[in-house]
């Protein structure tokens, strides 16, 4: 059980992506960049949204990826769909 | 951009990942040697399939030439290309981001695409569901996949492409270079790979029913009377193809000139019309304006099926006269490579031209009937000016390139 997605899950995340450049560390200085500054492509964005799916179960169409522009709006946006959904998923 | 010279092409660098070794030294060593690189399937378990020999890449390691954050976006026949692509260009001392951009372009030949990686995903779909297939996928199993990755490793955003013609691809690559080139192209990646050593791949190939069964790399016999069929191979080539001129102001090496191309497609089966194959070689020679006797080794096809290797004596012996130009088959160390095999049997001509030696065929004693001049045991040190490769692909594809030596400066 996760009581809050935070920035040190997305990073866990894309650091066991091993698509994505591991030397382009996301931190709470650069979670306002766009994703595409950082080195991620719009398909290293779809690989996000399924490894989030099967972690933590949410539903995140890939229109939704728009809102998960940055580090820091994808943690807000998972927040709201765990919050949306009213319980916090168990890790799967 | 140029406005295109019109010039003759040439080879000016070989990147070479395949069976035979890894990069053009190892692999022309192996070939004068004769050393085969076929062996058991050591890919995944093969006792169950009728085929369970093949030629390997054996320590292929894509670290270094490919970059970490590509790998899991790639099947290895990707790799394998962009492994190749850089070693030639790095032999041609290409460095692309001190060139233009957009005249600069890939062109690859693929068979198979990305086998290994499709199946893996496959999988992944119908065990565990949807969302645990690879968004990589999307990229990783499509033809134009290698093309793809090389451009963007190297920043060539010129006009690229991905040909598929099975075996014939290769040498359709540097027949498309060589139009980019007339048309104001600078510098042209062509050559392919192939990578189906996988059980999605090899059921696929057994399907066609033309590979050997045998146990011994020598199953894999063209030319002899009791040939039955060929065995399978990954890796392949890239080849840098440029005019003279920009090469010679760079000081750069040049392997070999491309004198001609043509292609063709065979006819239905049960057409009375006879294959494509001699009219592809007679185009040929008329495109580089060359007559049969100026031919001095060809670099067969070589399928190994009895009916195919009855077209393809049939083909030389009418363009060619019985027993009338030096043949050889250097595949058989390496088995058909598919859309790395017009590749490889390119760079293996080119080297053979630039060193002046005719590599022999290892394994395999021409039959009589085919009255053919088959060059086995030993390489011919005769200093060969001019070499026709061949390739038919699958389906009716049907290629043929002209190289020729290039004039070192003792010469001119």
């Amino acid at each position: 059980m996760i009581e809050t997605f935070t920035l040190e899950h997305l990073r866990e995340i894309l650091r066991s992506d091993p698509g994505i450049d591991d030397s382009v560390e996301i931190t709470p200085d650069n979670a306002t960049e766009p994703f595409a500054e950082l080195g991620y492509d719009s398909l290293s964005l779809l690989e996000l949204a399924s490894q989030l799916r099967r972690r933590y179960g949410v539903q995140i169409s890939d229109g939704a990826l728009e809102e998960m522009s940055t580090p820091g709006g994808a943690v807000d946006f998972v927040n709201r769909l765990l919050d949306a959904a009213g319980t916090r998923p168990v890790e799967v | 951009m140029n406005a295109g010279t019109g010039e003759t092409p040439v080879v000016s660098g070989l990147g070479i990942v395949a069976p035979t070794g890894i990069g053009a030294a190892e692999h022309w060593s192996s070939v004068l040697k004769g050393t085969s690189g076929i062996g058991p399937i050591t890919r995944f378990d093969v006792s169950s399939y009728p085929t369970r020999l093949a030629g390997e890449v054996a320590g292929f390691d894509p670290r270094g030439s490919v970059p970490g954050r590509v790998f899991p976006q790639t099947d290895v026949w990707t790799r394998m290309g962009m492994a190749a692509a850089a070693a030639a260009l790095d032999d041609a001392g290409i460095v692309p981001a001190e060139l233009p951009e957009y005249e600069l372009a890939v062109v690859t030949a693929s068979s198979s695409g990305g086998t290994e990686f499709g199946q893996h995903e496959m999988e992944r779909l119908y065990t565990r569901g949807p969302d645990w297939v690879s968004a990589y996928q999307s990229i990783a199993w499509f033809y134009a996949a290698t093309s793809g990755q090389i451009s963007i490793q190297h920043g060539m955003r010129g006009p690229s492409g991905v040909l598929c013609a099975e075996q014939a691809g290769g040498l359709d690559t540097v027949g498309q270079a060589r139009r980019m080139l007339h048309g104001g192209t600078r510098v042209v990646l062509a050559g392919g790979t192939d990578a189906s050593l996988c059980p999605y791949g090899l059921v696929a190939q057994i399907a066609t029913g033309l590979l050997a069964t045998g146990s011994e790399p020598e199953c894999y016999r063209p030319f002899a009377d009791d040939a039955c069929g060929h065995l399978p191979g990954e890796g392949g080539a890239v080849l840098v193809l440029e005019d003279a001129t920009t090469v010679n102001a760079r000081g750069g090496r040049t392997y070999a000139r491309v004198l001609g191309y043509a292609a063709g497609f065979d006819p239905p089966p049960d057409s009375a019309r006879p294959p494509a194959l001699r009219v592809t070689i007679e185009r040929a020679l008329h495109d580089a304006a060359l007559v049969p006797g100026d031919v001095d080794v060809v670099f067969a096809d070589a399928a190994a099926t009895p009916a195919a290797d009855d077209a393809e004596a049939a083909a030389l012996a009418a363009v060619f006269g019985r027993y009338g130009v030096a043949v050889t088959a250097p595949k058989t160390l390496t088995g058909r490579l598919y859309g790395g095999g017009g590749a490889l049997d390119l760079a293996t001509a080119a080297l053979a031209l630039f060193h002046g030696v005719v590599p022999a065929t290892a394994g395999t004693t021409a039959a009589a009937r085919h009255g053919i001049d088959l060059v086995v045991d030993e390489p011919r040190l005769d200093e060969p000016r001019t070499a026709l490769v061949l390739a038919r692909g699958h389906g009716g594809f049907t290629s043929a390139v002209l190289l020729g030596r290039y004039p070192h400066h003792e010469e001119t």
